[in-house]
């Protein structure tokens, strides 16, 4: 790392248009050769900040500065001109292309009228070999692993001359080894005299790979630090405002009866592709059952099937005694005890119109109690909207707030305040802490963990490890459609064993798997 | 007195003030887009007009200078309510049939035929007439909703070709079937006298289809806002993913709203034949079901305003009928009023700038009262 400052922001405020003030006053000064973190939780407005550079979003007010003289940037383009790159977190593809079609996208190299393709290959050839980048350049994006993609989009940056490389939580994909094979690709970029802006919400990763850190709590500065100087648990403290120590207090398990059967479990998509290849598991009264793996492996296919959102698949799932095709509405799961806190909040958690009551209600409408004849018992709904609000730390004034206006965790409360209030056998727990504050994410897990000991049956997909080997008693884990692999108990688990099968590295046998049926 | 109050949470106020400030610009909005109608409609009459000042005179307060005029204008408010409500209904799901044009016009020919076909006394035939006018809307909302349903044909589509459909029939039915032919006018055979809605406003031709139509407003409201059924209607419309997600029976809720909705159209049509009418003479349908749409967005999808909304509709269109009758200028200028107020009310960029600026401003305001 040099002296040499690159790129400075200051004083960067940026206030939506429907209010929320993501960054206030907030800095940022990079130097030349340095991997610099953004530290902070979600929502703490690293990424705004960053779109802010690469001229996605627009700032307030503020300045910034690349070697010294002021920019200003309107543009992905301009950015791009200026030597800014950036890997966002939802990769930019076009998964029906190549990879050199990928990267090459808007700066063909011509041949007449025509795309010179075999160019187009040596010069994405040239750049990966320079950088040490083992991507073939031929393959259509699709069939990439998430790693692989993860490689294409920074050739992207790099091919156009990016000098400052901004990586918007680039682990949050990837298992241990994709983890460690792409910090040491950082690390040759930065000697060969890049910058890096690495967002991130994991400390130790942090503490691993960086020079510096800048750190950010809800869009407020908290100081810029050397890696060296400070520990992960100051980072922490500075991250989220007090000490986090976390570890789950579990009780012993209290096994019952199996509440949720899948048999031979088949789902074929309208591509004609199999997602979910045979796939068999139960999960029993008092066991929180993990689903882990990568995304895109079959999870969502399988959730759907159980939750009743989708009804054509091949094979059987039982739910509470519930197994007839023809009877597996989401209103009959839903009423045989089923909740479901689904993967996508904002498309199926949440109705963003309505107001915070009426989303509270949605599951429960049609009860007696919330019902006087043919009218709706308004009393009694309010009563409960207000005791929800409460209990679930539901951050506003008024039940009739729309859900819109709250932040991203607090309607994740909603979500969770009308899936896990109501009786019930079984509680499907599709990443139910995404994109949500610590804070919010482990009082999620406690409540998991609360219903457990009451008796319920918990499925707990998610494609963060962390989270899977912190809340899951067993553990499934799921690749290319079909369970790769096993855990009875988690105890003795390593994430690097995990992250292997989870790859498809690793796979266990038949007869290993088969654990996971009674 | 300010001081022993609790210092309130700022974030929580920040939401509160917001939701004020969109909840006004909302009313603000449809206020300047009623002000930019009017004012453009008096200038164009002061462009064509000889007397300027007398045609925006009797454009304006012209409805107002007598019992009969005013009469006009709630005669012409009832069944613009009617085809509002119903067109309101269908919106709130966010499905958009536009077959309560259709089921309008066909109800009025539907209560003529109930009205010269009934054995029964009067009374029974009006219940008769009005109950056909609403089945019969029911069904013709009914058709696009089971065809988007079963084929996934879209609805608004659908109900613009079956509107041609049911205009066609029912002027095949003026001619081959209810046609009076001993008078010269393309009409049908008088209805029985007695079978026609009491007017209770001597003087005007007001009668108690106001009185039906208030009730259908107050129900509509209670069924919308107090009960489940309302509730899962709301909802559906709002987010359908997250209503199928909540165990709500999409498809069905959806179909149910599309029938009723339209079948309160055709109770309109039913009621506007047996209220004003004593032969049907509508060669061409009165386009009621268009001017629903119009009631329905400025009342913003909310029952409780359709009668305000089909109120100031009727105002104006009946201005612009004395308009016509004392000067030059054609009816068709409150076109331009409609046009316009739809125009900035269903333009969401409209004025956005400026609430946006407010919200960024107030937010503002709110963290540097945080900082201190």
């Amino acid at each position: 790392m040099s002296n040499n400052v690159v790129l400075e922001m200051k004083n960067i405020t940026k206030i939506y248009p429907n209010g929320v003030i993501a960054n206030k006053d907030a800095n940022l000064s990079v130097r030349e050769s340095e991997i610099h973190a953004l530290l902070g939780e979600n929502g703490a407005g690293k990424t705004t900040l960053m779109k802010i550079l690469f001229g996605i979003e627009h700032y307030t007010s503020g300045e910034i500065l690349l070697n010294g003289k002021p920019i200003k940037v309107t543009s992905p383009l301009e950015a791009i001109d200026l030597g800014i790159g950036m890997v966002h977190q939802h990769f930019m593809l076009d998964e029906r292309l190549t990879v050199t079609e990928n990267i090459i996208l808007g700066m063909e190299p011509k041949k007449g009228l025509s795309l010179d393709y075999k160019k187009a290959t040596e010069m994405v050839k040239e750049v990966s070999e320079k950088y040490n980048f083992k991507v073939d350049p031929n393959k259509l994006v699709m069939d990439l692993s998430v790693g692989k993609k993860q490689k294409v989009e920074i050739l992207k940056a790099l091919i156009r001359g990016a000098k400052i490389l901004i990586l918007d939580e680039p682990t949050a994909v990837l298992t241990p080894q994709e983890t460690s094979e792409l910090f040491e690709q950082l690390e040759t970029l930065k000697k060969q005299g890049h910058s890096i802006v690495f967002i991130s919400h994991k400390l130790n990763e942090v503490k691993e790979i960086c020079d510096r850190a800048t750190v950010m709590r809800l869009g407020v500065y908290q100081g810029t630090y050397n890696i060296e100087d400070v520990t992960v648990k100051d980072l922490s403290r500075l991250m989220i405002g007090r000490d986090v120590v976390r570890s789950i207090e579990k009780k012993t398990q209290n096994l019952g009866d199996v509440v949720l059967k899948v048999d031979n479990l088949k789902v074929i998509n309208d591509e004609g592709k199999i997602v979910v290849n045979d796939v068999n598991f139960a999960v029993r009264q008092g066991q929180i059952l993990g689903i882990a793996g990568v995304e895109g492996n079959g999870q969502r296919e399988l959730i759907d099937c159980i939750t009743g959102l989708e009804t054509t698949f091949v094979g059987k799932v039982s739910l509470h005694g519930l197994e007839d095709k023809q009877e597996f509405s989401v209103k009959n799961l839903r009423l045989n005890g089923m909740n479901h806190i689904p993967e996508d909040r904002l498309v199926y958690g949440v109705s963003s119109e309505a107001s915070i009551q009426d989303n509270i209600i949605s599951n429960r409408y049609d009860q007696a109690d919330l019902n006087k004849g043919i009218f709706q018992d308004r009393k009694a709904i309010t009563t409960l909207s207000n005791e929800l609000i409460k209990q679930y730390q539901v951050k506003t004034d008024s039940k009739d707030t729309l859900v819109r206006m709250l932040s991203g965790g607090n309607m994740q409360k909603v979500v969770a305040a009308r899936e896990m209030s109501t009786d019930m056998k079984i509680l499907i727990a599709d990443q139910p802490t995404r994109g949500i504050d610590v804070g919010t994410a482990a009082f999620i897990h406690d409540k998991i963990v609360e219903l457990r000991d009451k008796g319920v049956a918990v499925l707990l997909v998610s494609a963060d490890i962390n989270e899977v080997m912190d809340v899951s008693d067993s553990l499934i884990v799921m690749y290319e459609g079909k369970i790769a692999a096993y855990f009875d108990s988690i105890k003795d688990l390593s994430q690097e064993t995990l992250g292997e099968y989870m790859l498809g590295i690793k796979k266990m046998s038949e007869e290993e798997i088969r654990g996971a049926t009674v | 007195m300010t001081w022993f109050k609790k210092k309130p949470d700022a974030k929580r106020d920040v939401i509160k003030e917001i939701s004020n400030i969109e909840k006004r610009f909302e009313v603000f909005r449809i206020g300047i887009a009623l002000l930019i109608s009017m004012v453009l409609i008096i200038l164009v009459i002061a462009l064509i007009s000889d007397d300027p000042l007398g045609a925006i005179r009797e454009l304006l307060l012209g409805p107002l200078q007598s019992l009969r005029r005013i009469g006009n204008v709630i005669e012409l408010m009832i069944p613009l309510t009617f085809t509002g409500l119903a067109i309101t209904m269908v919106f709130k799901t966010n499905r958009f049939n536009l077959a309560a044009e259709g089921a309008f016009y066909m109800a009025t020919m539907v209560a003529v035929l109930v009205a010269l076909n009934s054995p029964f006394p009067p009374v029974i035939t009006i219940i008769l007439g009005l109950l056909a006018g609403f089945i019969v809307g029911g069904l013709l909302g009914l058709i696009p909703a089971l065809i988007n349903l079963k084929f996934g044909a879209n609805e608004l589509v659908v109900s613009l070709m079956q509107n041609y459909i049911v205009a066609f029939f029912v002027q095949y039915l003026l001619n081959y079937v209810v046609r009076d032919p001993n008078s010269y006018a393309i009409q049908s055979y008088a209805l029985p006298e007695s079978v026609s809605l009491f007017r209770f406003i001597p003087g005007t031709r007001i009668h108690v289809g106001l009185i039906l139509m208030a009730v259908v407003v107050v129900v509509a409201y209670i069924i919308l806002y107090r009960t489940k059924w309302g509730y899962v209607l709301r909802v559906t419309g709002l987010n359908e993913k997250f209503a199928k997600y909540s165990g709500v029976k999409v498809a069905f809720v959806i179909i149910i709203a599309q029938v009723l909705g339209t079948a309160i159209a055709g109770l309109g049509g039913a009621v506007e034949m047996y209220g004003i009418y004593n032969t049907f003479k509508f060669a061409a349908s009165p386009g009621y079901g268009w001017d629903g749409i119009i009631v329905a967005t400025l009342a913003k999808l909310n029952p409780a305003f359709v009668p305000l909304a089909a109120l100031f509709i009727a105002y104006i269109r009946v201005g612009a009928d004395i308009l016509n009758r004392s000067t030059n200028i054609p009816p068709e200028i409150v076109s331009i009023v409609q046009a316009i107020i739809i125009l900035f009310i269903a333009a969401k960029a409209f004025m956005k700038a400026a609430k946006e600026k407010k919200i960024v401003e107030k937010s503002r305001e709110v963290a540097s009262e945080g900082a201190n």
